[in-house]
């Protein structure tokens, strides 16, 4: 599960569950297993790309790894240290060097404060600069994410989409992060202005030597962003490895049949279509078994897969599928 | 999906524009608009947001709301019929019985309080005068042709107490309950997962099959309209931009915005280094540039196209692109 290098996170067998109110006025409660024993590694300077549907648990694991959501079990390493063990000091110090960018760039802009001060705030809070040498920073962070000059000043709502999630990413950059959890950071924008950001995404990378956890549920866009991808299903990672090989040979029925699904803006060409029978169960109540065996339409499917859960194999040099009969 | 254009068309839209009077000044959000659709075929309609293809779809039913309004000289038949010139009461009866309208967003077409057998049977009984059993009964005849299990138990339940799949599938039975001639699908997939996706497609090739249904998909998905179209028309800035067969869309795009949109898209099969991305954001309506509306945008625009608005051109092949390139090929920069 490395990508080579000492890990710059690490994850271990996390565990998030979260209870919820529902029924009639919230009388009951009920559990989410949202992200079930989820292990991988991150090095300096790489991308993971986590792909999967919604209610997968791919934002729930991406929250949990930054510690703003607390979590079951397992544990999250940064650095080498330990991020649930961290006193509040010490974490809001931790903080500085993981962000996140969220879908809707809206989440993390004021609409009534500028651009300027939204960017501005994290360097002060973090003490890195203050005074003129803050502006400068800020000038040369909305430059850096492409934002024409004199944006500083302005607010959200005179901006586009794509502009916004520019801001975004500048806001994030500005306490100088070593890693970014993109949590489908241009699924709302438009192709033409979705590769503008996918591209500034890859110079940022190569200019600052950033690592990401890209998660998006679009399979074109992680092949992409990411040389290593992760598929996740109903809380687990059920196969990870390589994006070459996983796109050109996948292993588990999941990751075939997403992969099938994807409209191909290439017509007449004929493709083998594996259309998945139901809706994914609900995390409240995953299936015994492997969590994918109620829509897996595997010919050998048997009762070992109703009944015991498959663990991730090595099957490949560093791909890894959890399935019984991949491989065989 | 027949190749059906030589019949007389089906739908046919004739300078189609619609304004929208804000404070901003007009927009001219749909501007000047020729489409056609024949009797089962299936069209495309490709755009990005804000580009129009949403308005067109509305004012096809004059479903556009003040402050919009569709402007004089537009054309909009159906069957040779103006659409148009109805009354109140006869457009009505066109919308959901002639054609049908799907929505990206399941839940604005279904009522939450109300069982969703006893919709669609709402929905029967509103164009058809059958009795109320029998419009229960094929309510819950569509649920099963729609691929909803257990359908005639799943009729009893609120829309609430369905996935966001099975909510399209249940809006699908409602909008071809009274077996329309043309379904006007509007992002019908946009908010699903890519599996349950690829099921509702599936599910409304089938049924077009079947009831020799003509569709316009609107989309921003360039994959879905290679999979799923026969023709297919571009818009940007309010127009069409080009029109070509899917096929030679893709193969040969005239129009360097159809270009730009292609080269823009990550494929699945192979990692390109980088993404051509298209500079620059769309204009708002109330603001289109003069000449050619991409031509702030464009990497082959030289003085003409900003001077001189470039009508649709043919490109041959019942192939046409808004673009001087298609006069002056010359012009275009490698």
């Amino acid at each position: 599960m490395n990508g080579g290098g000492r890990p710059l996170v690490k994850v271990t067998d996390l565990v998030t569950h979260f209870t919820r109110r529902t029924g009639f006025l919230g009388a009951r409660r009920e559990t989410v297993q949202a992200v079930n024993g989820v292990s991988f590694d991150i090095a300096a300077r790489e991308t993971l790309g986590l792909v999967g549907e919604s209610g997968c648990g791919k934002t729930t694991l991406g929250r949990t790894i930054l510690r703003l959501v607390d979590r079951t079990s397992g544990a999250v390493r940064f650095d080498g240290e330990d991020v649930f063990a961290l006193d509040a000091a010490a974490l809001r110090r931790m903080r500085r060097r993981m962000q996140i960018v969220f879908q809707d760039p809206d989440g993390s802009l004021d609409p009534r404060q500028s651009i300027g001060r939204a960017v501005r705030e994290g360097i002060e809070v973090h003490r890195l600069a203050r005074g003129a040498e803050a502006d400068r920073r800020v000038e040369a962070l909305l430059a850096e994410v492409g934002l024409p000059a004199g944006s500083a000043a302005r607010y959200p709502h005179e901006f586009s989409g794509g502009q916004r999630q520019r801001a975004a990413i500048a806001r994030a950059l500005a306490v100088e992060p070593e890693f970014l959890v993109c949590d489908e950071p241009v699924s709302a924008l438009d192709v033409s202005v979705q590769a503008q950001v996918l591209n500034l995404f890859a110079d940022l990378q190569a200019r600052r030597g950033l690592s990401y956890l890209f998660i998006s549920h679009d399979l074109a866009v992680i092949r992409h962003i990411a040389p290593r991808v992760a598929v996740m299903y109903l809380g687990r990672i059920v196969e990870h490895g390589p994006s070459d090989r996983i796109y050109a040979r996948p292993l588990h029925p999941y990751t075939q049949a997403l992969l099938t699904a994807v409209p191909v803006p290439d017509p007449g060409k004929g493709r083998r279509r594996i259309v998945l029978a139901g809706d994914p169960p609900s995390p409240v109540n995953p299936p015994p078994g492997c969590p994918f065996h109620p829509r897996c339409q595997h010919p050998a499917k048997d009762d070992r897969c109703r009944t015991a859960r498959p663990e991730l194999r090595e099957l490949g040099a560093g791909h890894f599928a959890a399935c019984h009969l991949a491989g065989r | 999906m027949t190749g059906a254009t030589a019949r007389a068309p089906l739908l046919e839209l004739r300078d189609l524009a619609v304004r929208f009077t804000g404070p901003d000044g007009v927009a001219r959000a749909v501007d000047g608009i020729d489409l056609t659709v024949a009797e089962g075929e299936t069209v495309g309609l490709v755009g990005e947001s804000g580009c129009g293809k949403s308005v067109t779809t509305l004012a096809i039913l004059r479903l556009v709301e003040p402050p919009g309004h569709i402007a004089h000289g537009s054309s909009v038949r159906l069957e040779g019929r103006d659409l148009l010139a109805l009354g109140p009461k006869e457009i009505r009866a066109v919308r959901g019985n002639h054609v049908a309208l799907v929505f990206q967003d399941p839940l604005s077409a279904l009522n939450p309080v109300l069982r969703i057998g006893a919709q669609i049977a709402e929905a029967i009984r509103a164009h058809e005068s059958v009795t109320r059993s029998t419009a229960r009964w094929r309510a819950v005849e569509m649920l099963a042709a729609v691929g909803i299990p257990d359908a005639e138990r799943r009729a009893a339940a609120y829309p609430h107490q369905l996935s966001g799949g099975m909510r399209q599938r249940v809006v699908l039975a409602m909008a071809l309950a009274c077996r329309p001639k043309l379904l006007l699908a509007d992002e019908p997939t946009t908010a699903l997962d890519v599996t349950i996706q690829a099921e509702i497609l599936e599910l409304l090739d089938a049924l077009q099959r079947k009831l020799g249904m003509a569709v316009l998909l609107v989309t921003h998905n360039l994959g879905i309209v290679a999979e799923r179209t026969r023709r297919v028309y571009v818009m940007y800035a309010g127009q069409i931009v080009e029109e070509a067969s899917t096929e030679r869309l893709f193969a040969q795009p005239a129009h360097p915005y159809t270009e730009g949109l292609l080269a823009a898209i990550p494929r699945l099969e192979e990692r390109r280094a980088r993404l051509q991305a298209i500079p620059g954001q769309v204009p708002p309506a109330t603001a289109w540039p003069a000449g050619c509306r991409f031509h702030p945008r464009c990497p082959h625009a030289w003085e003409k196209c900003a001077a001189e608005e470039p009508p649709l051109l043919d490109a041959g092949a019942r192939h046409k692109a808004r673009c001087w390139l298609v006069e002056e090929p010359m012009r275009r920069k490698k």
